[in-house]
C-alpha cells in the first residue's frame, strides 16, 4: 500500500480509491502531548489543502490539511477518548480520517518516504 | 510624585548604565516632529491625594445614591445587601493586585476561587459546566448566540419579547456585522408571556431561541415547553437570567432543558456601580465545552501528585487560535467573580433560597401596597422580586417627578422602549431584602401625590 | 498541518526532583505555607454566613408551578470560616503588592489605594445605571472628564467609553471602521495584522467579519513597510498596528504606514495596550491613527483582580467619531453632561453610530479609579510615568543582555519592555525553565513564548512603579537563573520547589477536563491529605 507525505506533515495511505490520513511522527514530536483532536464530519466533501481537522496540544492548535480532495468516509473514533494515540502511534493507530479520493492524480504532487525524510532533515 | 519611586540620582545613574545621555535619547525612535517637548498644555498638573479625593468626593456628592432614598429600580441591575466581609476579602492585595493566573504555581488562590465559582454557577444554573466569567450579562448573551451558531451551524436567532431591550440591542448591533438573522419582537402588556407565539417562530433554520427568565416585565416564561419545542426543531434554548437571586426560588433553567444559560451576576457581591464592572455568567452542557468562549479553570495535579488548578482548554482562545478562536475575549471579570463567589459561599444554597423567599415576600408587600394607590394595577400573575405596574399616565414623567421628591421609583418602560406608545404607562418596580416597609410606605404616598 | 509549534512552547511537568521533606506534618501545612480545601469540602448544608429572617407567608399562587424543587447543592460557611478560607487562599497568590509583575505587554503597575477609596464612595458605587439623569450628573461628569483626558492625551477627536476590556475595545474600533466603510458604500474584506500582534487582534478582526492577513516583520523587529505598502489595495479595510509594538519597539514608520493606508482608502487601528510607554511623550493622533483602545489597567493603574475586570475605551479620529457606539456622554453649551442613548442620538448629531455594545454605560468602577490616577499624576506626572517606565525597561535590557540573548538589542533602545530569547541556554533548557526558576527566587516570571516572532521569547516589562533597588534585586535573580540555564543546571528542570505547588500537569487538565466539583455537600468524601496538598 503506497504512502505519501506532504510538506505540512500529513501522511496518506492509499488503497484503491480510499486514503487514510494522519500526521507524521515528526509532527507529533514537535507538538508535544496531544490533548484533543477535532475530526471532520463524515460525508463532508473537501478539497485538497482544506483545513479539515485540528490537533490540539496544551498550548497550540494546529490545522490539518487534507492531502487530497474527496469525501470523508470514516474518522478514528478512538481519538475521542485517547487523543494520546496520535503521540504514541502517529503513523498507524493514530490515524485521523479516511477519504474517498475524487482525483487520484493529486497524489502525484506528494512526497514519498525518502523525500519526506530528506525534507525533515533540512528543517 | 508619590507613586514614582525613582529619584533624580537613580535616573542619572541608570542612564549611565544604559549608556544614554538623557531620557529623551531612549525615545529616539519617536519621530522628532511628533515628540512633545513638555506637559500637554491645558491639562492640570499633578495633585495631592487630599486634592484628588476632594475633587472626586465632590463629583460623588452630585449623585443621588440608592441607599440614601427609597429605591425600587431593577431592570437588569439589582441592589442587594453585600456582607462586609466580601469587600474586605476582595481588597486583600493578593486578590486585588494579582494578574491573570498565567503561572499556576503562584496563582492557586485565584485559580481555586475560580474553580469554586464555576461550580457555584453550574449548580445555580442547573448546567453541567460553567466558565470563569464574561464581561457582563449582555455580552454573555451575544456570546451564547454565537456559540449556538457554531454548534448548530445555523444563523437564525429568535429573541423573546421578554429579553432586556439593551441585551436585544447588543444582539442586533453585533448581528449587523455577522449577518445573523435576528427575529425579534416587543413585549406585550399581558399577565403572562406569550410562549406560544414565541414557539411558533422557531423553525428548522433556527440556531437558538433566547428567553429571559424572569423576563423584562418580571413574568416567568415556561422554559420547559420552549426547550421541548426548540429541540424538536434542532434549535437550542439559551436562557438569560438577569437576577440570579431568583434562582433560589424558581427552578434552574438547566433543569428545564436550557442548553446554554447566561446572565448577569451583579446581584451577588458586586453592587450597582452605575452599570459596571458587572459579571457575565455562562453555563452549558458539557458536550459543548470546546465551543465555549472565555477562560476555563480545571483541576489537575502537580509533579508531587497534589491537587491543583490551571487555566485549561486554552486552544479555544485568541492567544492561541488567533483568528480562529471561539471568541476574541481575553479578560474575564475576575474580581467580580470572586465577589460573587464569596457572597455565594456565605449564603450557601439554602441561604440563597431563603434570601430569594425574602425578596419575593418584600415584592409581595410592595405590590399589595402600591396597588392600593388609585389607578395603579399590577400586570403580573407570577413574579419574583420585580413586577410591572400599570399607571394611569406616562410612567417616565412619573419617575422624574418621584425623583424630585427623593424617591427612586423604578424604571419606566418608556426609558427602556422610547417611543413605544403601547408601553409608556408601564413601570418596572423591584423590591429586595434591602427594601423596608417604610420605603414602601413613602413610595406609595409619593406616587399617590404625583398621580393626584 | 500549520507551522508546527513555531513559538517553541513545550509544557513540561518536570521532575519532582528532591524527595519530599523528611518531616511530614499531620496537617499538611508547613509553618506559614497553608493548604486549603475547597469551600464545598469545608462547608455544610444549612450553614450560613448571613443572618436572614424566616420569610413570612407563601409565594404568590401564580409562582407555584415554577418553584425550584431543591436549593442549589452548595454548602455555606459562617463568616469566620469564610474569612479564613479566602485569606488562606489569597496567600497562594503572587501579586503586585508582593513584588514586580513583569509580564511584558500585560503588566501591572502599582494600584494606588486612593483609587479604591473613591470608587467605593456611595455616590459612585451605589448608583443604578437607569436612574433619572438628574440624579447622576456627577457620575456622568466622571465619564466626561475621563473622556476629555483620554482624547487630549492621545490627540484624537472622540472616544467610545463603553467597551468593557481591551479586546472589546478592539472590536469597537473595527466596528467603527466597518460602519464608516459601509456608510461610504465601500465593501472591503481584509484586515492586515503584523505577525507580532496580540492574539486578540486577529481574533477581533475575524469576529468583526474580516479576513485576516499577516504582515511580516523586518529583521529589526518592526513592521515591514515595503511589504505593507505592497499589500494595500481596494480590499483592505484596516491595518492593525501595535505601537509601541510587542517587541518593545516604537514603530518609527507609523506615520508613513498611516499615510499609505489612508492613501489606499484604509483605516489605521492602533492596539494601545502599550500606551503606558508613550503617554505624555507623543500623541497617537499626530501619527495618523484612526482608532486606538486604551487598557485602563495597564496605563492608568486600575486593578486587574486576577484576570479582570478590564476597561477598554477607544479613542477615535474625526473620520470615525460619528460611528462610535451608544450610549455616550456629551456636555452641552449649558455645561450639563448628558447621557445620549438611542432616542437622543439623532438630535445629538450621532445618527450614524453603530449601536450598543453592552447593556449599560461602561466600566464606571474603573473610570473613577482611572480618573483618580490621572488627576494624581497630572500632565507632568503622566509624562514622567512614560519616561520612568522606558528607563526601567532599558535598565533591565542593558543589565541582562550579556547573559540572555536580546534579539533586537542592537536595534537601539527599547520602549516599555525588554525582549530576550532562549538562544544561548544549554541544550534542553528553555524559557520555561528560566520562568520557573524565577518563581523560586520569589518573582513572578515575565511573559513567555510571546511575541511569536521570536522563538522562546521572554518579554519583561517592569513599569515605572519599581524602585531602583527593587529592579536591582530582580536583575540579580534573573541573571542568576539565566546563568544556571546557560550552565545546564539540572535542578532548574524541577523548579519551582518553593511555591505552593510544583509544576502542574496541564496535559491531564486538557485531556480530561474537570471544570466543576463533583462532590455532594455534607457527604464526607473529603479528599485525602495528599490530594489537597498534605505531605
Amino acid at each position: 500500500m503506497p504512502r505519501y507525505f506532504t510538506q505540512d506533515h500529513e501522511w496518506i495511505d492509499v488503497e484503491g480509491d480510499t486514503g487514510t490520513v494522519g500526521i507524521t511522527d515528526y509532527a507529533q514530536s514537535q507538538l508535544g502531548d496531544i490533548t484533543f483532536v477535532e475530526l471532520p464530519a463524515e460525508g463532508s466533501t473537501v478539497a485538497k489543502g482544506d483545513s479539515v481537522s485540528v490537533v490540539d496540544s496544551v498550548k497550540a492548535a494546529s490545522d490539518v490539511y487534507t492531502p487530497v480532495s474527496g469525501t470523508v468516509s470514516d474518522t478514528n473514533a478512538a481519538l475521542a477518548d485517547e487523543p494520546e494515540l496520535v503521540n504514541s502511534d502517529a503513523e498507524l493507530g493514530g490515524w485521523l480520517f479516511r477519504i474517498t479520493l475524487s482525483d487520484p492524480a493529486e497524489l502525484a504532487g506528494l512526497m514519498d518516504r525518502a523525500a519526506y525524510d530528506a525534507f525533515v532533515a533540512e528543517l | 510624585m508619590r507613586y514614582l519611586p525613582l529619584t533624580e540620582a537613580d535616573r542619572a545613574e541608570m542612564l549611565a548604565v544604559i549608556g544614554a545621555a538623557t531620557v529623551d535619547d531612549l525615545f529616539a525612535d519617536v519621530p522628532a516632529q511628533a515628540r512633545l517637548d513638555g506637559p500637554i498644555a491645558g491639562l492640570p498638573l499633578h495633585a495631592s491625594e487630599l486634592a484628588v479625593e476632594r475633587h472626586m468626593t465632590g463629583l460623588a456628592a452630585r449623585n443621588l445614591s440608592a441607599g440614601s432614598v427609597p429605591f425600587f429600580l431593577g431592570a437588569g441591575a439589582y441592589r442587594h445587601h453585600v456582607p462586609a466581609s466580601v469587600d474586605h476579602l476582595i481588597q486583600r492585595g493578593e486578590f486585588l493586585t494579582a494578574y491573570t493566573p498565567y503561572q499556576p504555581e503562584i496563582a492557586q488562590g485565584t485559580l481555586q476561587a475560580l474553580f469554586e465559582f464555576q461550580t457555584q454557577v453550574a449548580r445555580l444554573y442547573g448546567t453541567e459546566i460553567a466558565n470563569a466569567s464574561m464581561y457582563d450579562g449582555s455580552t454573555a448573551c451575544w456570546e451564547a448566540i454565537l456559540m449556538a451558531g457554531r454548534i448548530t451551524r445555523r444563523d437564525r436567532v429568535v429573541l423573546s419579547g421578554g429579553l432586556h431591550p439593551h441585551y436585544a440591542q447588543v444582539v442586533r448591533t453585533m448581528a449587523k456585522f455577522t449577518r445573523d438573522v435576528i427575529d425579534t419582537r416587543l413585549p406585550e402588556l399581558q399577565a403572562e408571556p406569550d410562549d406560544i407565539a414565541l414557539i411558533s417562530s422557531i423553525d428548522g433554520e433556527t440556531a437558538c431561541v433566547v428567553v429571559q427568565y424572569p423576563d423584562i416585565l418580571g413574568r416567568i416564561p415556561d422554559l420547559a415547553a420552549i426547550a421541548e419545542a426548540a429541540h424538536a426543531r434542532g434549535a437550542l434554548l439559551v436562557a438569560v437570567v438577569t437576577e440570579p437571586v431568583a434562582l433560589g426560588l424558581i427552578e434552574a433553567p438547566g433543569h428545564l432543558g436550557a442548553d446554554i444559560v447566561v446572565g448577569e451576576g451583579q446581584s451577588l457581591g458586586v453592587g450597582l456601580q452605575f452599570g459596571g464592572p458587572y459579571l457575565g455568567l455562562f453555563g452549558c452542557r458539557e458536550k459543548f465545552v470546546r465551543q465555549m468562549p472565555g477562560r476555563l479553570c480545571g483541576q489537575t495535579v502537580d509533579a508531587e501528585g497534589k491537587r491543583g488548578f490551571v487555566l485549561t482548554l486554552s486552544t479555544r482562545e485568541q492567544h492561541i487560535r488567533r483568528e480562529k478562536a471561539t471568541s476574541n475575549i481575553c479578560t474575564n471579570s475576575g474580581l467580580c467573580a470572586l465577589s460573587f463567589s464569596i457572597h455565594m459561599t456565605l449564603l450557601g444554597g439554602e441561604g440563597l433560597a431563603r434570601l430569594a423567599r425574602i425578596n419575593h415576600a418584600r415584592a409581595q408587600a410592595m405590590v399589595a401596597r402600591l396597588t392600593q394607590v388609585p389607578g395603579v394595577s399590577c400586570l403580573n400573575d407570577a413574579y419574583f422580586n420585580e413586577v410591572t405596574l400599570l399607571l394611569p399616565r406616562d410612567a417616565r414623567d412619573v419617575v422624574r417627578a418621584l425623583a424630585e421628591r427623593r424617591v427612586l421609583g423604578g424604571v419606566s418602560l418608556g426609558r427602556l422602549y422610547p417611543g413605544v406608545a403601547s408601553l409608556r404607562h408601564g413601570l418596572l418596580v423591584t423590591a429586595t431584602e434591602t427594601t423596608t416597609d417604610e420605603d414602601i410606605a413613602i413610595f406609595a404616598a409619593e406616587l399617590e401625590g404625583v398621580l393626584a | 498541518m500549520t507551522a508546527v509549534n513555531a513559538a517553541g512552547w513545550r509544557p513540561a511537568i518536570g521532575e519532582a526532583g528532591d524527595a519530599p521533606p523528611a518531616v511530614a506534618t499531620m496537617s499538611g501545612d508547613r509553618g506559614l505555607m497553608l493548604e486549603e480545601p475547597l469551600s464545598f469540602e469545608l462547608g455544610a448544608p444549612g450553614k450560613c454566613g448571613v443572618d436572614l429572617d424566616e420569610p413570612e407567608g407563601a409565594p404568590v399562587a401564580g409562582l407555584a408551578r415554577f418553584l425550584r424543587r431543591q436549593a442549589p447543592a452548595l454548602p455555606g460557611l459562617t463568616e469566620p470560616e469564610a474569612i479564613r478560607h479566602y485569606t488562606r487562599l489569597s496567600r497562594q497568590n503572587y501579586a503586585i503588592d508582593l513584588g514586580p509583575f513583569p509580564l511584558g505587554s500585560c503588566t501591572m503597575k502599582h494600584n494606588p489605594r486612593l483609587n479604591e477609596k473613591v470608587a467605593r464612595l456611595p455616590g459612585f458605587a451605589d448608583v443604578h445605571p437607569l436612574q433619572p439623569q438628574n440624579t447622576v450628573r456627577g457620575a456622568l461628569d466622571v465619564i466626561n472628564q475621563l473622556a476629555h483626558w483620554l482624547v487630549t492625551l492621545t490627540g484624537m477627536h472622540g472616544v467610545a467609553m463603553t467597551p468593557k476590556a481591551g479586546a472589546h475595545g478592539e472590536l469597537c474600533g473595527l466596528l467603527c471602521i466597518r460602519a464608516a466603510l459601509e456608510a461610504r458604500g465601500d465593501a472591503r474584506s481584509v484586515v492586515l495584522v503584523p505577525e507580532s500582534a496580540h492574539g486578540t487582534n486577529p481574533a477581533t478582526a475575524a469576529f468583526a467579519g474580516y479576513r485576516v492577513e499577516s504582515i511580516p516583520a523586518t529583521a529589526d523587529g518592526r513592521v515591514d513597510l515595503a511589504a505593507l505598502k505592497g499589500r494595500l489595495g481596494p480590499d483592505v479595510a484596516a491595518v492593525m498596528i501595535t505601537n509601541p509594538n510587542t517587541c518593545g519597539l516604537f514603530e518609527r514608520d507609523m506615520k508613513a504606514i498611516a499615510d499609505a493606508a489612508h492613501a489606499a482608502g484604509a483605516f489605521v487601528y492602533c492596539d494601545g495596550a502599550n500606551f503606558n510607554a508613550i503617554v505624555g511623550k507623543v500623541r497617537p493622533g499626530d501619527l495618523g491613527v484612526d482608532a486606538m483602545h486604551i487598557n485602563l489597567h495597564k496605563t492608568f493603574s486600575t486593578p486587574h483582580g486576577g484576570g479582570g475586570p478590564g476597561s477598554g475605551p477607544v479613542v477615535l479620529s474625526e473620520a470615525l467619531s460619528p460611528f462610535g457606539p451608544l450610549p455616550f456622554t456629551a456636555r452641552t453649551a449649558d455645561g450639563v453632561v448628558h447621557l445620549v442613548e438611542e432616542e437622543d442620538a439623532e438630535a445629538m448629531g450621532h445618527a450614524q453610530g453603530f449601536g450598543r455594545m453592552s447593556a449599560f454605560h461602561g466600566q464606571m468602577g474603573m473610570f473613577t479609579r482611572a480618573l483618580a490616577y490621572i488627576l494624581s499624576h497630572g500632565a507632568d506626572g503622566l509624562r514622567q510615568v512614560a519616561e520612568d517606565a522606558v528607563l526601567n525597561a532599558n535598565y533591565v535590557l542593558r543589565s541582562c543582555e550579556d547573559v540572555l540573548t536580546a534579539p533586537f538589542g542592537a536595534s537601539g533602545p527599547c520602549m516599555h519592555e525588554a525582549l530576550f530569547s532562549d538562544a544561548g541556554l544549554a541544550d534542553h533548557f528553555s524559557t520555561l525553565d528560566v520562568a520557573k526558576g524565577l518563581i523560586d527566587e520569589g518573582f513572578h516570571p515575565m511573559t513567555v513564548y510571546f511575541p511569536l516572532v521570536v522563538k522562546g521569547a521572554m518579554l519583561i516589562e517592569p513599569t515605572e512603579t519599581e524602585s531602583r533597588a527593587g529592579l536591582d534585586r530582580f536583575i540579580a535573580s534573573l541573571r542568576s537563573v539565566a546563568e544556571r540555564a546557560r550552565a545546564g543546571d539540572e535542578s532548574l528542570h524541577s523548579a519551582p520547589r518553593f511555591a505552593p505547588r510544583r509544576r502542574l500537569d496541564e496535559t491531564l487538565a486538557a485531556r480530561k477536563p474537570v471544570l466543576v466539583w463533583q462532590g455532594t455537600p455534607g457527604v464526607p468524601g473529603a479528599p485525602a491529605l495528599s490530594e489537597i496538598g498534605g505531605s
